[in-house]
């Protein structure tokens, strides 16, 4: 039996329901949340602001720091227990490689800009939501930047190229399935994040990137209109009318 | 800079009124949701006023401690996540951090709050492990009553996964829910010069004298805990404890 229906009834380019809201969090200089089907990502960003210990300052540019972090009570299955994983190091830098493209950092020698992620709950393409929830609270701290960043997963479950794969998609049993999350940079049509893992043909993953791309422009509205909203709802910059 | 901040505090107690307009005895208004977040087995939000945390439980099947075989294992841990304050940091939990799981560990454990006999499964081998981890969003003041809120209604909203005597089944979650014997309620009284108050601001927070959590359960006290490095006197304390009983009831509410 080949996979042609998805599990829970999308067409293959479609997303799962998004919802983004950005200015959350009250005592950050900037925040969000990114909803994609039933994962969900915070993002707050603190920063410039000083770097310490000094050795890890940059005289040419402000540093981007990003931590990656799923709640312990967050995962299907057991608890996750806190303090960080290989994983979530590894998910911290490349979503940092995926961010660092679009932001201006020269103005800000031997400052940090931190940028942190927490997952409440998680459902597959946690990094992805992560990015987006991270570049509408990057813009909404009022940094300089070239562009927002839009991520989405994509992959191919047996003969089926699809976009924004869930749980049950990527631990789908009854063939191939490769798992590849995608950030584009939508101004430039440019690739910031790529990894995969899994089974895939040059052919297929080809498509898939193109898929990824139609995904993310389509993100890339929904992360604009979170700003817009927050914005045109009078809460200023700090949620509260401030500034 | 924290000179200027507590004359002006005080300046504002002394008129009876806080410099956000609330009472010395009133709470920010105080909002309670459950089953916030779908991979937890029971879970909630708290906020109170702009402070906001979620509580989650995660159950699985242990070993239990050997003094204690035929109950249950309780544990609760907290988070002061770095996104919900530019204070605080990454990294393992510090000692405010610490402070907050154990006040609430010790709310829970000490008024019988969950009946942990009944999550035995099988004497001196098999329990059921109850995980309460506490996660700040937006940390306003007031950590400690939103922390101690948020792990009571999570318990609350809490049912068993499946288990077939070898592996759970977190998939599907059963009806049962965990067997709470009693709803205790946490409270902080902040002390600053001759005045007390509840449900402190950052700003207040930053300046008070001393602060005293009193966790209470159907009337009686079940666990205490005086933070900041000023002395109280007996008196105080009697009066901080009073004040703590008389607001006992508008939390509860919030729990039913």
């Amino acid at each position: 039996m080949s996979y042609d229906k998805r599990v829970d009834g999308r067409r293959p380019d479609e997303t799962r329901p998004i919802v983004a809201k950005a200015g959350i969090i009250k005592r950050a200089d900037g925040s969000a949340m990114f909803q994609m089907g039933n994962t969900v990502a915070y993002a707050a960003v603190y920063g410039p602001r000083d770097l310490f210990p000094r050795f890890m300052q940059n005289p040419q540019r402000g540093v981007l720091r990003c931590r990656y972090n799923m709640m312990p009570f967050s995962g299907a299955g057991e608890r996750v227990k806190p303090g960080g994983s290989r994983r979530s190091k590894e998910i911290s830098m490349v979503t940092e490689k995926a961010l660092l493209p679009v932001l201006n950092l020269e103005d800000f020698p031997n400052a940090v800009v931190d940028v942190f992620i927490e997952l409440p709950q998680t459902d597959a393409g946690t990094r992805c939501a992560g990015i987006c929830a991270a570049s509408i609270a990057l813009a909404d701290a009022g940094l300089s930047m070239r562009d927002m960043v839009a991520a989405v997963s994509v992959g191919k479950v047996d003969n089926m190229v699809a976009v924004d794969l869930n749980y049950a998609e990527e631990s789908y049993e009854g063939g191939d399935v490769a798992d590849i999350p995608v950030a584009f940079i939508p101004r430039t049509g440019q690739v910031s994040l790529l990894q995969m893992d899994g089974l895939i043909d040059a052919e297929s993953l080809k498509r898939a990137l193109e898929l990824g791309k139609k995904a993310c422009s389509e993100i890339y509205e929904i992360q604009k209109k979170a700003l817009k909203e927050k914005f045109a709802s009078g809460a200023g910059v700090n949620g509260n009318g401030e500034r | 800079m924290n000179e200027l901040l507590k004359s002006n505090i005080l300046k504002w107690l002394k008129t009876g009124k806080r410099y956000d307009g609330r009472g010395l005895e009133d709470f920010r208004p105080i909002v309670v949701e459950r089953g916030v977040t779908k991979n937890a087995e029971g879970s909630a939000r708290v906020r109170i006023g702009d402070t906001e945390v979620i509580a989650g439980v995660k159950l699985s099947v242990e070993k239990p401690y050997p003094d204690t075989p035929k109950n249950g294992n309780l544990m609760v841990g907290a988070e002061l996540l770095p996104l919900s304050n530019p204070e605080f940091e990454a990294g393992p939990p510090n000692e405010e951090a610490i402070e907050v799981a154990r006040v609430v560990d010790r709310g829970l454990r000490e008024s019988n709050a969950l009946d942990t006999k009944k999550l035995c499964l099988e004497e001196g081998e098999k329990v059921w492990s109850v995980s309460i981890d506490i996660c700040t969003i937006n940390v306003d003041g007031n950590l400690l009553d939103a922390s101690a809120l948020a792990a009571v209604a999570a318990i609350q909203d809490a049912r068993f996964p499946g288990y077939d005597g070898k592996t759970v089944d977190y998939k599907h979650l059963t009806e049962k829910r965990l067997p709470m014997a009693r709803t205790p309620i946490s409270i902080t009284v902040n002390k600053l010069g001759e005045f007390i108050f509840v449900d402190p601001s950052t700003d207040e927070e930053m300046i008070v004298d001393a602060r005293l959590t009193v966790a209470m359960t159907e009337g009686k006290i079940c666990a205490l805990q005086k933070g900041g490095s000023t002395p109280l006197t007996i008196d105080e304390i009697g009066r901080m404890i009073d004040l703590a009983k008389a607001k006992a009831g508008e939390l509860s509410v919030k729990l039913k």
